[in-house]
């Protein structure tokens, strides 16, 4: 790996010349090998996969492009389901983090006075701790004879939750349920940490003067702090929403075949079927999907300056 | 109705902490779990208490290794990552050229895109290469999807900088040398390591981009991964709380040391 140093300054003896003057060269001699990388490893591949979803043949006789663009619709209109549930998982999934993280980001912004390190502490660590083994102990959560489900079962939730086919039967496990949990777990954490940043950017004056003006806590929250953390809000759930509706791993390991996402499909095409141009086409369709979600929700948002 | 009242007071508080058990379960099952003693190749019910899997926590065949080889990558990841995004947010921050916008959406794209689709594609070129996929082509893909993570935080700490500090420096006469070693680095110090830091964590955690360019080379979340298929060792879950341990203390220290030193200067 070639690492480039500072660019050599162009003046020797700076004592002379006037102080600031920089080399006119400098910015791209330190962009060249971090953008290099990115052209070569994700531009790139970009393009070879485009290259290959039009293409046909076998793996014994070797793949050529043919244009053969049917590829795209013949995998759309057989794995529209799991398209399909990809987006419900992940809409829900990031509905629910939205629910869960914003108290928490609240909390750690506001209320939690001296213990604000400790908290923070507790939502980072665990992204230290493989997050497959955390996502293996929701089997032992969620699983049949276990307390969640025990709870759920007294409460007769499970019912309702079967009639509306999130769960099935007495299970709670390798239904879409666990996998919606998994995923917000997993999740969970990217939108906390945006939303305590544009949290706590507020000025804690704003919420004095909302509150001498006769606003009620509601009122301020509504009408102050809530508008106040939209960039919080939109970075939060574009990085929960990309990711989880591009996940495999929460549905193989808490869900079952009746729940299996886009990512599940690519990855068995790519890496066990070894059926290419479909699984590029697929790939290249989830892509624009998501470019283009987020291209809508970017402007209805209103929010340009992100992450 | 006091009690009513100060649920209502205390709601915030009270759904934040619930939302932080949720976010730590998971945590508190691994680590009771690692003193279980399974009936089965599968450790997901409790059986009985022992201590067998924390005096031997290497006795699963290939584990230990796979966990040194993630480490291994994950520190290779972290320097390759760093050093060229900390070079890229400063020409970002610091200077004016033409296609900085282009940069800019260059940096954001591989953020903004589900990792199965860069894992994909990027398998797709090295087939392609017909690239041997183990090492080199895990460590590339890491140090793909790290470099935006730091070009973000280095770029954060590099804006909120008083380029006033630096023109101070050369007034002084300090070259461009000692300006940048002894002044710029310093004060974007904390940002790079918040960087490194990040690009440690998801090349150490990653799963999905290593899981289709690895070959047949085994990190530990795939470990992990197999080992749901297998049957899950009790040591994996020893390595998990182990793992939140070191993290929880690392940060910890890097808090406290933190807080000792702005105290000094105040």
């Amino acid at each position: 790996m070639a690492v480039v140093t500072e660019a050599p300054p162009v003046t020797p003896i700076p004592e002379k010349k006037p102080p600031r003057k920089r080399g006119r060269w400098t910015p791209y001699w330190l962009l060249l090998p971090g953008l290099l990388w990115l052209v070569v490893f994700f531009a790139l591949p970009m393009i070879y996969q485009a290259s290959t979803s039009v293409q046909t043949g076998s793996l014994e006789e070797g793949y050529k492009v043919t244009w053969h663009f049917v590829t795209y619709w013949d995998s759309l209109a057989e794995y529209w389901p799991q398209f399909l549930r990809s987006v419900f998982y992940a809409a829900a999934a990031t509905i629910l983090c939205l629910l869960l993280g914003y108290p928490l980001a609240y909390l750690i912004a506001f209320r939690a006075g001296r213990w604000r390190n400790l908290i923070m502490i507790l939502v980072i660590a665990p992204f230290f701790t493989s997050f497959l083994i955390r996502t293996l102990a929701w089997k032992t959560i969620l699983a049949d004879n276990g307390p969640v489900v025990h709870t759920l079962n007294t409460l007769h939730v499970l019912n309702v939750t079967d009639w509306l086919g999130w769960t099935a039967g007495d299970r709670v496990l390798a239904t879409p349920l666990a996998v919606v949990c998994g995923l917000t777990y997993n999740f969970l954490p990217f939108m906390i940490l945006p939303l305590y940043t544009s949290l706590e950017r507020i000025d804690g004056r704003l919420h004095e003067a909302a509150g001498d003006l006769y606003a009620k806590p509601w009122t301020t929250f509504r009408k102050v702090t809530f508008p106040l953390s939209m960039p919080g809000v939109v970075s939060g759930t574009l990085l929960t929403f990309i990711p989880a509706a591009g996940d495999y791993v929460n549905a193989e390991l808490l869900g079952s075949t009746d729940t299996r996402m886009i990512g599940n499909v690519i990855q068995t095409q790519f890496l066990r079927i070894l059926d290419y141009p479909t699984a590029a086409a697929l790939s290249f369709i989830l892509m624009a999907a998501i470019l283009l979600m987020v291209t809508v929700y970017i402007r209805r948002s209103g929010t340009e300056d992100l992450v | 109705m006091s009690v009513v009242t100060w649920l209502k007071r205390h709601l915030v508080v009270i759904a934040g902490l619930l939302t932080l058990g949720y976010l730590l379960l998971p945590n508190v099952v691994v680590t009771v779990f690692s003193f279980n003693k399974p009936k089965g190749r599968f450790n997901y019910e409790w059986q009985q208490f022992s201590t067998d899997a924390w005096k031997d926590p290497c006795g699963v065949a290939d584990m230990c290794g796979s966990l040194g080889l993630s480490l291994q990558i994950a520190v290779w990841a972290t320097i390759g990552a760093t050093v060229l995004g900390t070079m890229i947010a400063f020409a970002l921050v610091r200077y004016r050229f033409r296609a900085r916008g282009a940069v800019n959406s260059l940096i954001f794209l591989p953020m903004a895109m589900p990792e199965v689709v860069m894992a994909a594609s990027l398998l797709t070129l090295f087939l392609n290469m017909g690239a041997q996929l183990g090492f080199w082509t895990i460590l590339i893909a890491h140090i793909m999807f790290c470099l935006s993570f730091v070009v973000t935080a280095v770029k954060a700490r590099v804006m909120s900088m008083d380029p006033r500090l630096e023109q101070a420096a050369q007034d002084l006469y300090a070259g461009p040398a000692q300006t940048f070693l002894r002044v710029t680095l310093p004060i974007a110090a904390p940002g790079i390591a918040a960087g490194a830091l990040l690009a440690f964590a998801l090349s150490f955690d990653d799963f999905i981009i290593t899981n289709f360019n690895a070959g047949s080379t085994v990190t530990f979340p795939m470990f992990v991964w197999g080992s749901a298929q297998r049957g899950t060792p009790v040591q994996i879950n020893v390595i998990g709380t182990a793992m939140f341990l070191v993290a929880v203390l690392f940060v910890l220290s890097g808090m406290i040391i933190g807080n000792r030193r702005n105290r000094q200067k105040a």
